[in-house]
């Protein structure tokens, strides 16, 4: 029995006293069966377990405090109504955005060095957009663990815009012996080449989650366009796109994905399309679910009176009145995409070596976990992480949006 | 009874239908490839006599729809050709990892899907507590782990620092069922994990609509007790969700297990198709893909079945 067990039961017992007596029923609740809990732990695993229970909850309330943090100064820019000159601006803040992308395209042709801030500026701008007043309103009543994903997306962006300033070394300078262990220059370790695990760490953020947000957005377009094609439309076209999407969804997606691979090779450009064909449909039965209700609605019928395009239509009519459940979508999407992915460089079928992929390099250090060194779970656990705040942050949405209807 | 046939069969006919409308896919999709299956497997230092004879051998002269035809006769029983890069029947190459996937898939499943109905039917009891706003977190935070994230941890923990189990599941013809069920239950439990949390979530769904319906409240105001009113009110109506959980499931695991099968190196159907992709072995990775498909078909048709027989409202469509 020593100090550390006496104050974690004294903690514990304090603090679940308190909250009985505060009338905290539920907090009482969890504090005092976690007590309970760690009676069995502490005989089991001894003062290890308790160590990994404190190191645990001493994680939780920090990314708890992160989320407050991070949902308050949300809502204060928004109170500040930061977005309103931009929302105002109109056809400006496209034209901004486009020179921007042209800039950052430029800089990275010609060897300037400055793509990363023309970048950075530009997704600055679009976060910026929707604070408004009412974001604050329903910012205030977000669960924690949504602004904590939101939280983890932005530093996600942050790492993946500014890899090339953040990592210490080169995505593929072999610098060490393999397997080599960390030190001052080396924060995580050599991989199996000799090469700094944490740069490739960070650079794996701009490639892997780059290629999968590529991927998200081509299969959206696509399933969207159909989706709204087919609910305008209707008729035949409609009828043949839900044929065609049956057949798709009936084949595993990994099964299919690695029958693409296997036939045109390994490539970017294969994987952004076969990603595209696979999840495409159901951005497409969605898409086509939403607008249907829309399409059948008397303002639709008197645009179409009116003589109005089918382009038209979509663009102006059905879109606005169907963004909501569309951006959850794609956030499902997302998760969805992005672990097929890493699935697919997982087994050595998806961005080829040098560059550096957080489903490879789970792969080629696997042999350091036989030893007992979980440095290879680290990418792992960045895809794992990543796509539970998106999903948190879904989640948060889909409820937003479906309270909004009751 | 007999229009409760009639719809089977319907639905098997149109199972039917999109698995040749899938094996058409499979199958010319290889014909998409630039230049031809020869000239991939031969590379492009071949000279042309090795490329013409190996078309031969291959029966390439023949035009795509006859060697179509020969390939879905073949495949129908069970013949699949011969492997480009060993040569051997494709059959004898996949017939025993198939019965070893079958086996560790029907482990999780056997596991996983009455520990899943249970504890979803209790947290969908005791929705809104902080037990299930717990629950939630860990299921989803399971549903977003890559397989092969879970798979790794359950390794190093159970494997490495615990020595409870092996970490590479091995099989070998002269195990007993103990060793053989000692053996795989890493790769089980990391299948039980992903599956629990998906079938958890979609019965909770199930539960709690189920119980929001007017009937269920009837039940409750006229004085029924609460484990009556599961059990007699509530459970009848619920096996038709359930029943589609389950079989949706089933079928997540059919594609969940190649990545497990890649990171406990277990002898299934998974690994095989992996290493027929990268090696682009393609007779192989056909008959892999059609297999696959095909399960998933068939568990897709068995949600469905299911959903007719204890459903008596899908037997007549409005």
């Amino acid at each position: 029995m020593n100090f550390f067990v006496i104050g974690y039961y004294a903690l514990l017992l304090g603090a679940s006293c308190l909250a009985a007596y505060m009338n905290r029923r539920a907090i009482f609740l969890l504090l005092f069966s976690l007590t309970l809990v760690s009676f069995i732990l502490g005989i089991i695993g001894g003062v290890a377990a308790l160590r990994a229970v404190t190191i645990a909850a001493g994680l939780l309330a920090l990314a708890g405090m992160v989320a407050y943090g991070f949902r308050e100064f949300l809502v204060q820019l928004s109170e500040g109504n930061v977005g309103r000159p931009l929302r105002e601006s109109g056809g400006v803040f496209l034209i901004i955005l486009l020179i921007l992308a042209a800039l950052a395209f430029a800089s990275n042709s010609f060897d300037w060095g400055l793509a990363e801030i023309f970048v950075a500026i530009g997704v600055l701008l679009l976060i910026i957009v929707p604070l408004s007043p009412e974001t604050a309103k329903e910012l205030r009543r977000a669960p924690l663990t949504a602004t904590f994903g939101l939280f983890v997306i932005f530093t996600y962006i942050v790492a993946g815009i500014f890899s090339s300033v953040i990592a210490p070394h080169g995505e593929a300078e072999v610098i060490a012996s393999a397997f080599a262990p960390a030190d001052d220059t080396m924060l995580l370790g050599a991989d199996q080449l000799g090469r700094d695990i944490f740069s490739r760490l960070i650079y794996g953020t701009r490639n892997s989650v780059g290629l999968a947000l590529a991927a998200t957005v081509a299969a959206f377009i696509l399933g969207a366009v159909a989706g709204l094609l087919a609910a305008t439309k209707g008729g035949w076209f409609d009828q043949l796109m839900g044929r065609v999407a049956d057949v798709i969804m009936s084949i595993p997606s990994l099964i299919f994905a690695l029958l693409m691979l296997s036939i045109f090779g390994p490539s970017i450009p294969v994987i952004i399309g076969a990603v595209a064909i696979i999840y495409a449909p159901r951005v497409f039965r969605l898409t086509r679910a939403v607008a249907g209700n829309v399409v059948v609605m008397d303002y639709i019928e008197a645009a179409k009176l009116r003589g109005e395009g089918t382009w038209y239509l979509i663009r102006k009519e059905i879109l606005p009145n169907s963004t909501a459940p569309l951006v959850a979508e794609f956030g499902l999407e997302f998760c969805f995409v992005f672990l097929l992915v890493a699935g697919l460089s997982f087994l050595g079928l998806g961005i080829q070596p040098p560059t550096a992929d957080w489903g490879s390099m789970v792969r080629e250090n696997a042999t350091l976990i036989s030893f007992g060194d979980i440095t290879p779970l680290i990418p792992a656990a960045a895809i794992a992480l990543l796509t539970v705040a998106v999903n948190f942050v879904v989640d948060w949405m889909l409820h937003r949006s479906s309270g909004l209807k009751e | 009874m007999g229009d409760i046939l009639g719809l089977i069969a319907k639905r098997l006919g149109l199972g039917l239908v999109i698995l040749f409308v899938i094996s058409i896919i499979i199958f010319f999709m290889v014909e998409l490839l630039p230049g031809d299956i020869a000239q991939a497997v031969l590379g492009q230092g071949a000279t042309e006599e090795n490329v013409a004879a190996l078309r031969k051998e291959m029966g390439l002269d023949k035009p795509a729809p006859v060697r179509y035809l020969e390939w879905l006769g073949g495949a129908v029983t069970f013949d699949f050709g011969n492997s480009i890069v060993t040569d051997e029947k494709v059959t004898t190459l996949i017939g025993e990892r198939f019965k070893n996937t079958l086996f560790l898939a029907s482990y999780a499943a056997v596991i996983a899907v009455p520990l899943a109905i249970i504890l979803g039917i209790i947290v969908a009891l005791l929705r809104n507590s902080i037990f299930d706003r717990v629950v939630n977190v860990a299921t989803l935070t399971s549903i977003s782990s890559p397989e092969f994230f879970l798979g790794y941890i359950l390794i190093l923990y159970f494997a490495v620092n615990w020595g409870m189990f092996p970490a590479i599941s091995s099989l070998s013809e002269d195990m007993t069922m103990w060793e053989l069920l000692n053996r795989t239950f890493l790769p089980a439990l990391t299948l039980v994990l992903v599956v629990t949390a998906h079938m958890m979530r979609m019965t909770r769904a199930a539960i709690i609509n189920l119980l929001a319906s007017p009937y269920i409240e009837m039940a409750r105001l006229k004085g029924a007790p609460p484990w009556k009113v599961i059990v007699k009110h509530a459970l009848p109506n619920a096996w038709a969700p359930i029943i589609n959980v389950v079989a949706l499931n089933l079928a997540y695991l059919i594609t969940g297990v190649v990545l497990v099968e890649v990171v406990f190196v277990y002898p299934g159907i998974g690994q095989a198709l992996v290493d027929a992709v990268s090696k682009r072995d393609f007779p192989v990775v056909q008959a892999c893909c059609l297999i696959f498909a095909g399960t998933f078909i068939l568990l897709n048709l068995a949600a469905d079945v299911g959903a007719i027989l204890t459903n008596p409202r899908l037997r007549h469509p409005k």
